[in-house]
């Protein structure tokens, strides 16, 4: 866990001063309120429907004990007991006071943490993948880069009145848990033939209302170039991204206007012609950060833990929790635990402040005090000992964070939706949840295998719809809410935009309609077979017949 | 228009020409870019400074012929929210521009240090606000993470004071 030195705090401790200040300036109305918006978002603070919202971020999704115990004592003290994680991997607060905002700040400073950028036209929180150094198919740890970006993108007097919202997200691994080819700026870590490293840069991806997946721009740029060649990119698209419409200032647009061989070499062009020496990644400013994330000290363990076989084999529901929520560690009799925040009827990704203090002390006690959010909204404990795992299912269970769902049916990606967002056009979480008690037997969960449902409030895709094996968008047709499904979308690997099947559907048809996707899918698939491959093999066809035949 | 430039207030003593009004025979002028243009051989030879008004979509590779006779380069914010002048900012001053660099249009205070940071040196700043708003949100970050920015005095970057034990020249092996 990256550590915060003296400066890291005066930025951090300088930035709620300011904050203060411009907060109490709108509040004294020397600033209007079109002013103080770009600044109050650039800290982090919407005005959502009934209150403000406070987006915190959780850079790379990484938290420790003392930072879950705090965002559980914010939400007591000035919220109402609990809190969203989100698909950024960031903990939002629905329920915040414009007053209360700067004390809020200076709390989260005093333990290394901060709204800085989590919205606004900026850079964005950078993400990566929530099983980052402790994954067993992982070239590197994703996490020094994720710093480093994060402290080169925060408040860049360059970067920070952008044509729109920019993200960036980082993997480590050949298996992409991080959604590289959906974000504005992908990387990806390779090594070449004599073991350095490099960086695949993807540009140009993003969901929203135009989803798109990312070209590469280049297939291997040097580590120490990193930064220089991100300014170029960030330049070409802040001076050239479109201002005139904001559903088209996204730097996808660009890319698809003027064509990516144009884009590469607008980049190329200015990338040469800068000065490197200010942006070169210093060995010794890299190896500084990498000390922070240097991996546990493991125990040497078997890789047979007799505990952890004898509680599986004796009981059952415990047996299929690990089928789902564990995921193979790189050292041998750990596991990587993967805690639900999505159980029966729940708001995918809510939490209370009672079980965040939970999930901190199961990390402190267990896992190193190592804690991550997924951008599927769950949470991670990253380094447990195998022998541990009855254990720490039996205090999961007891606060209702053990439901073994793990990448199934049940565990949806959702947005906050009409209930909470002046952006959305319908509820994203009332559907979540009638599927989720629609699928609430969990065998038959584990029998239907992975699958994706991902659900967005409006056409900005928060939930993530287009990417999900299930797309589900909210939208309004003439004051009603309707919903219209995609399939097979994906955002690992072999990413993929799903497509639309047909005509939308009403909130309370939604259930049926995902239930009869899903028999379509268990009658006609191969042994073995996953929901989306089976769909990349039928194509949409059987599923059109089995949603709008009979109507 | 009263001016921002180097901590203090200042009334703007250029004189700013549109596209068709008379050019006086002396005195420092700033005309718009696609005067500049148009009338380069008679501006050229003009008795006193020449800035120049350069507009958010040009491109700062068409100043580069033009540069070293120009004293000031005025970048238009046509609403703050517009961040195109920043790169186009740095690109001149990366250019080795050294002149003054002026920030006009809707310019706002918590806005001046970024400005400041990428080289703008001066600003066009209304009556809006006292002199003491301007100059305290000018200063309200004493840190930044980016190397290679323009600094006020106290005002310094992480990896400098981070690594200041360790300067490379120090380090490194010397041929004598």
């Amino acid at each position: 866990m990256y550590r915060y030195d003296e400066f890291d705090s005066q930025f951090v401790n300088d930035r709620v001063s300011q904050f203060r200040d411009q907060a109490n300036r709108r509040l004294t109305g020397e600033l209007s309120e079109d002013e103080f918006r770009p600044l109050r978002l650039m800290n982090g603070l919407y005005l959502q429907l009934h209150a403000y919202m406070l987006r915190i971020a959780v850079p790379y999704g990484s938290l420790d004990s003392a930072k879950l115990n705090t965002l559980a004592y914010i939400a007591e003290k000035w919220d109402r007991g609990y809190g969203h994680f989100t698909t950024r991997q960031n903990l939002q607060f629905n329920w915040i006071k414009l007053e209360d905002t700067a004390d809020i700040l200076a709390k989260l400073a005093e333990v290394e943490m901060h709204a800085i950028q989590t919205s606004g036209n900026c850079i964005r929180n950078v993400t990566t993948d929530q099983w980052a150094g402790a994954a067993a198919d992982e070239i590197a740890d994703p996490r020094p880069i994720g710093e480093l970006v994060r402290q080169w993108s925060s408040l860049h007097p360059e970067f920070s009145y952008l044509p729109r919202k920019f993200k960036i997200a980082v993997t480590g691994s050949p298996n992409d848990r991080a959604a590289v080819k959906v974000h504005d700026i992908g990387l990806r870590l390779h090594l070449n033939d004599r073991g350095e490293r490099g960086w695949e840069v993807l540009v140009g991806g993003g969901l929203g209302r135009t989803p798109v997946i990312a070209v590469t721009v280049r297939d291997f740029l040097p580590e120490h170039e990193l930064i220089g060649y991100l300014e170029a990119i960030m330049r070409v698209y802040n001076l050239y991204g479109r201002r005139d419409n904001k559903y088209k200032a996204r730097i996808k647009i660009l890319v698809h206007e003027i064509g990516a061989e144009k884009f590469r070499a607008e980049v190329e062009s200015e990338y040469a012609r800068r000065p490197h020496a200010d942006t070169k990644v210093e060995e010794r400013e890299l190896q500084r950060i990498s000390a922070y994330f240097a991996a546990p000290k493991f125990e040497k363990l078997p890789r047979w833990s007799a505990t952890f076989e004898e509680a599986r084999a004796k009981n059952k529901d415990f047996a299929n929790w690990v089928r789902t929520n564990i995921a193979a560690h790189r050292a041998d009799g750990y596991a990587i635990v993967n805690i639900s925040l999505k159980p029966e009827g729940g708001i995918p990704g809510d939490a209370t402040a009672d079980q965040m203090r939970v999930v901190a002390d199961l990390g402190q006690r267990y896992s190193f005090d190592e804690i991550r959010v997924s951008h599927h909204q769950n949470l991670v404990l990253p380094h447990v000992k195998r022998d541990d795992l009855f254990a720490i299912w039996k205090v999961l269970q007891a606060s209702d964070l053990a439901t073994s769902n793990i990448g199934l049916a049940g565990d949806i990606i959702a947005c906050p939706g009409l209930d909470y967002c002046s952006l959305a056009t319908a509820r994203s979480i009332p559907i979540a949840q009638s599927i989720s008690r629609r699928f609430a037997d969990l065998n038959r969960q584990h029998e239907i295998g992975p699958l994706r449902i991902n659900i967005s409030g409006c056409i900005n895709a928060c939930g993530h719809h287009h990417v999900g094996h299930i797309g589900i968008l909210g939208l309004d047709k003439k004051g009603e809410e309707y919903y219209q499904i995609t399939l097979g979308g994906s955002s690992a690997d072999s990413a993929s935009i799903g497509t639309i099947l047909g005509p939308g559907f009403a909130g309370e048809d939604v259930p049926d309609a995902i239930e009869k996707i899903v028999n379509t899918y268990l009658a006609h698939r191969q042994p073995g077979e996953e929901f989306l491959a089976a769909y990349r093999r039928l194509g949409p066809q059987p599923f059109k017949e089995a949603l709008y035949a009979a109507a | 228009m009263p001016l921002l430039k180097n901590g203090s207030i200042i009334i703007d003593d250029w004189i700013t020409l549109g596209l068709d009004d008379p050019k006086p025979d002396s005195g420092d002028i700033v005309v718009p870019y696609a005067r500049l243009l148009k009338e380069w051989e008679s501006l050229t030879d003009h008795d006193g400074r020449l800035g120049v008004i350069f507009t958010n979509i040009d491109r700062v590779e068409a100043l580069t012929l033009f540069l070293p006779r120009l004293a000031l380069i005025v970048l238009p914010f046509p609403s703050f929210t517009d961040g195109r002048a920043y790169s186009l900012a740095r690109q001149i001053r990366e250019t080795g521009y050294g002149r003054e660099l002026r920030a006009a249009g809707n310019v706002l205070p918590d806005q001046v240090q970024f400005m400041l940071q990428v080289g703008f040196d001066s600003f066009e700043i209304g009556d809006r606000f006292t002199a003491e708003v301007w100059l305290k949100a000018s200063r309200q970050m004493s840190l930044a993470y980016q190397r290679g920015l323009y600094r006020t005095p106290g005002q310094h970057d992480v990896w400098s004071e981070r690594h200041r034990e360790a300067e490379p020249w120090l380090e490194q092996p010397h041929a004598g």
